[in-house]
């Protein structure tokens, strides 16, 4: 809408103004926390605090990395690591067979499996954690990765976008491929994978940032330490009662807890936003 | 929408549709059919055995003034929420639009707290705000506000309604900024042309062109605020001071866990599923709407 | 190489017929261009050689094997489709290569089929283009490259030249002609287009409605038309279809029988002097010739093609039109020809 219609003048300077006044309110937070992450314990606990970066930069993260909270922070992340991938190719996985199943295939309870699949469109598993936690107990699943990827591998929305994908890949595209010989198989592996290349590597993004920011699911599941995430990790680090608690480290892993993921979406970005526009159409 | 084309095969989409079908079985179906199982009953204090109660969890907990008092806590958590996140993000869109120079730059500064996790924004804003060290804590009282959120109860709902609206801006303005630029310049043109001011022509003719988007996004943030916004909670106030900031995704957790009520809490899982349903069913009419434009 | 039989095909989806049993037998390495106006079950019976789509009942032999329930790649055939549908992530090579893959070829054998089809396509500089970086007759070529490259006994048409222009759809008939000339493939052709049908095949099947109302030679076709509908359809502009009796005193017509005349055969004579008597509506001059337009007296609207040079007849007058009685068809009331 910008356009002819006021081109110049002060309304433009104004929308600038107000851009950058928006983004240093919506910076702010990551700056004090950065702030925070090179003092020291000291310099936070009188306040006010620095509002400009001090010199212990190298030396708080050395300690969270390294020593951290109940686990030391490098471990953490390795486990958020490992949760966001697992989490992230299970769903893109198992969504992709079944869209491609119940796409391209005609067979008995094909509507019926897909009313099942779609039922868990947007159903959290903070609304069902009871009895979630109870059936991953059941299944011996606590302190192990599997318990922390498998339960929130289910997705309704990833089956369905790739659902409408293969929807608008024209039909004489199989047909040519089942002249030129090809089966099933082949034809999956052969044009449909390559023709869903970008989709995969948006909905990649996407799944990545919601793996690695799981944190109930996590907080129920490990128990050992030395399986905590991040994400959950970080809040065993918070204050308790009137123990002291050295901010600077915290604040260290806040920071590496969300470098991951906006590395990504800023790496990114033009997938992230194709993403998740689309998984949300 | 049905291919023309299909594979003849009697058992590879079978073998294709049970991955997701034995996860959705297991971590799903079972733990909902459990929980509604479990609903209709109360575990003895010693959990050696259960009593039928029928819908007497239900009784229970629709008579619980805290269970309807986290429902109305819940509906005050939202609307704050969305509305805040959603104005600000909408104000935001509408300038980076209009700037025609560097909206790319502008768009990549405000889209990254998207991947910011609910928990670690609480931590962020529970140290900004913390009442003896925060620093905006301090500038309050500097000003001469008190500010503890883990006395005030109204202070500790504006805290955690921050946190998450915070969070949420960079999705909505990602959804504006696209809904606005869709719009025909020709339109805007046309009304300029006519006289039209600003702010006339974005409440007369953008807003309104909008409005699909908006739909969307407040269908976004509500089941936003709902159920992804326990982190936020868990780690700024622990649903305190005196469950001021109790929302029901909270209370769940914290009757099952820590109350280790699970008749309750199971009861409350049944009372979200149905919540949940009627949002996907809105959200689903709205997604078969725009499939289908 | 191999001949075509089609033997009562039928095709129904659930209880609604489509195809109402045709009958078909194609030599080796004849053209046939299967004709018809769209829905008429002209694709559907291609998809069903194809084996793309069921078949319902009948039998469909190719090379004197019943094909009805193999697979498309066990039937020897290969097939251009209407979109060209290449796969848009593969190379033009690829795209041309990738059913020699999968039946195992050879590497070295494939590399020389493709260079050997794309010398004769002319695709030789393109061959490691993406196909959204061709034009559409090249997108064309290469989707004939695609079905050259299979030696396949049958190749099968499916509208192939209705996404271009009408320059390149010239151009690419006479090529496509050309081509199975010269390899000598059976082929079996569909399309909407009756000027295509008339100057690619050998044989025509002109389709209506699920049914073949006519096979035969392109020529035999447009002067023998066997029903009514056939005479529309072929030639343009189409076959002149009077009503009523065209002189007292000749055989007097069946009650709803109609006569059928090309436009060619008719000439203008004076009011009176011809076996019937027009008013001209409008002309058009298309150069080496003029098509004049008039009503009878009857409201049959008529069409008479005349030599170019002609001077145009003026809008109102009344002409007569003269008619070789022996180029005068006469169809029943149910549109088959009368009397055989």
């Amino acid at each position: 809408m910008s356009g002819m219609v006021e081109k110049r003048g002060v309304g433009t300077w104004l929308s600038h103004a107000g851009l950058i006044l928006g983004i240093a309110v919506i910076c702010f937070p990551i700056w004090i926390a950065f702030v925070a992450s090179t003092v020291t314990q000291a310099d936070l606990v009188r306040p006010p605090m620095p509002l400009l970066p001090g010199p212990h930069l190298v030396k708080n993260y050395l300690e969270a990395l390294l020593s951290g909270g109940d686990a030391p922070v490098w471990r953490m992340l390795l486990n958020s690591l490992v949760m966001a991938l697992g989490i992230t190719i299970g769903k893109i996985v198992i969504s992709i067979l079944s869209a491609y199943a119940i796409v391209y295939f005609r067979f008995r309870f094909r509507m019926f499996f897909f009313w099942l699949i779609f039922m868990t469109l947007m159903l959290p598993v903070e609304v069902r954690i009871v009895p979630t936690y109870e059936v991953a107990a059941n299944l011996g699943l606590l302190n192990s990765y599997t318990g922390l990827i498998l339960p929130l591998i289910a997705s309704a929305t990833a089956t369905f976008l790739f659902r409408q994908l293969f929807m608008t890949i024209p039909d004489e595209l199989t047909e040519a491929a089942r002249v030129d010989g090809a089966g099933p198989v082949r034809f999956f592996i052969d044009i449909l994978l390559p023709m869903s290349r970008t989709n995969i590597a948006a909905l990649f993004v996407i799944l990545f940032i919601y793996g690695w920011n799981q944190y109930l699911w996590p907080l129920l599941i490990t128990t050992d330490p030395s399986m905590n995430t991040v994400v959950m990790g970080i809040k065993q680090m918070l204050p308790t009662g009137d123990q002291t608690v050295e901010w600077p480290v915290i604040m260290a892993t806040a920071l590496l807890a969300m470098l991951p993921p906006v590395l990504v979406v800023f790496a990114m970005q033009r997938l992230f936003v194709k993403g998740l526009v689309e998984s949300e159409k | 929408m049905e291919k023309r084309v299909v594979f003849n095969n009697r058992w590879l989409p079978y073998l294709l549709v049970a991955p997701q079908l034995l996860v959705t079985l297991v971590f799903f179906f079972w733990p909902a059919g459990q929980a509604i199982y479990q609903s209709a009953f109360i575990p003895d204090p010693f959990g050696l055995s259960t009593r039928f109660v029928g819908f007497g969890n239900f009784e229970y907990l629709f008579g619980n003034r805290y269970y309807r008092e986290s429902f109305l806590t819940t509906a005050v958590f939202s609307v704050l929420v969305t509305v805040s996140s959603m104005s600000l993000a909408l104000w935001l869109a509408v300038l980076a639009d209009r700037v025609i120079k560097g909206s790319g730059a502008y768009r990549t500064l405000l889209i990254w707290p998207y991947a910011v996790a609910p928990a670690i924004a609480g931590v962020l804003w529970l140290f900004m705000f913390n009442p003896f060290t925060g620093i905006i804590a301090w500038m309050l009282g500097q000003m001469g506000y008190t500010w503890n959120h883990t006395l005030d109860g109204g202070q500790a709902m504006a805290l955690v309604v921050a946190a998450s609206a915070w969070k949420q801006i960079s999705y909505n303005f990602l959804f504006f900024l696209a809904g606005l630029q869709a719009i025909p310049k020709s339109v805007i043109e046309a009304a300029a042309i006519d006289g039209a001011s600003f702010w006339r022509r974005f409440w007369t003719i953008v807003f309104p062109l909008l409005s699909p988007t908006t739909f969307f996004l407040l269908v976004v943030n509500v089941i936003y605020a709902f159920f992804d916004t326990f982190g936020v909670i868990h780690t700024i106030t622990k649903g305190g001071p005196e469950q001021s900031t109790t929302i029901l995704v909270y209370k769940v957790f914290s009757d099952g866990f820590v109350g280790q009520d699970l008749g309750s809490s199971a009861a409350q899982s049944v009372v979200l599923l149905v919540l949940v349903t009627i949002l996907t069913v809105v959200q689903f009419r709205f997604i078969e709407r725009r499939v289908h434009y | 190489m191999a001949d075509i039989k089609l033997e009562a095909i039928r095709k129904s989806y659930g209880r609604a017929e489509v195809i109402h049993g045709i009958d078909a037998e194609i030599a080796d390495g004849e053209f046939i261009v299967i004709v018809g106006p769209s829905g008429c079950g002209k694709s559907t019976l291609l998809r069903m050689v194809a084996g793309l789509e069921t078949i319902t009942s009948g039998d469909i032999r190719i090379g004197g094997r019943v094909v009805n329930k193999l697979e498309p790649r066990e039937r020897d055939i290969a097939m251009v489709f209407q979109n060209y549908a290449l796969y848009p992530h593969m190379s033009v090579f690829d795209n041309m290569a990738y059913g020699l893959k999968i039946a195992n070829v050879p590497k070295p054998e494939i590399a020389e089929r493709v260079a050997e089809a794309a010398r004769m396509l002319e695709l030789e500089p393109y061959l490691d283009r993406k196909p959204r970086q061709l034009s559409g007759g090249q997108r064309q070529r290469v989707a004939m490259g695609r079905a050259i490259v299979r030696k396949p006994a049958v190749f099968l048409f499916d509208e192939p030249l209705s996404n271009l222009d009408a320059k390149l759809r010239v151009q690419m008939r006479l090529e496509i002609k050309a081509l199975q000339r010269k390899l000598g493939i059976t082929a079996l052709y569909v399309t909407h287009d009756q000027v295509e049908a008339m100057t690619l095949a050998d044989r025509m099947i002109v389709m209506n409605a699920g049914v073949a109302e006519q096979i035969g030679a392109p020529l035999e076709v447009y002067a023998n038309p066997a029903t009514l509908f056939v005479a529309g359809f072929i030639g343009s502009p189409p076959m002149n279809v009077i009503r009523q009796e065209i002189r007292p005193g000749r055989a007097a017509l069946a009650p709803g029988a109609v006569i059928g005349v090309r436009p060619e055969h008719i000439d203008l004579v004076v009011p009176g002097a011809g076996l019937i008597d027009f008013d001209v509506g409008f002309c058009e001059p298309l150069g080496a010739e003029t098509l004049v337009h008039g009503t009878t007296d009857a409201g049959d609207s008529l069409v008479v093609r005349i030599d170019g040079e002609t001077p145009l007849p003026e809008a109102g007058t009344r002409i007569g039109l003269e008619i070789d009685p022996a180029r005068i068809l006469t169809f029943d009331p149910d549109g088959r020809r009368a009397g055989g």
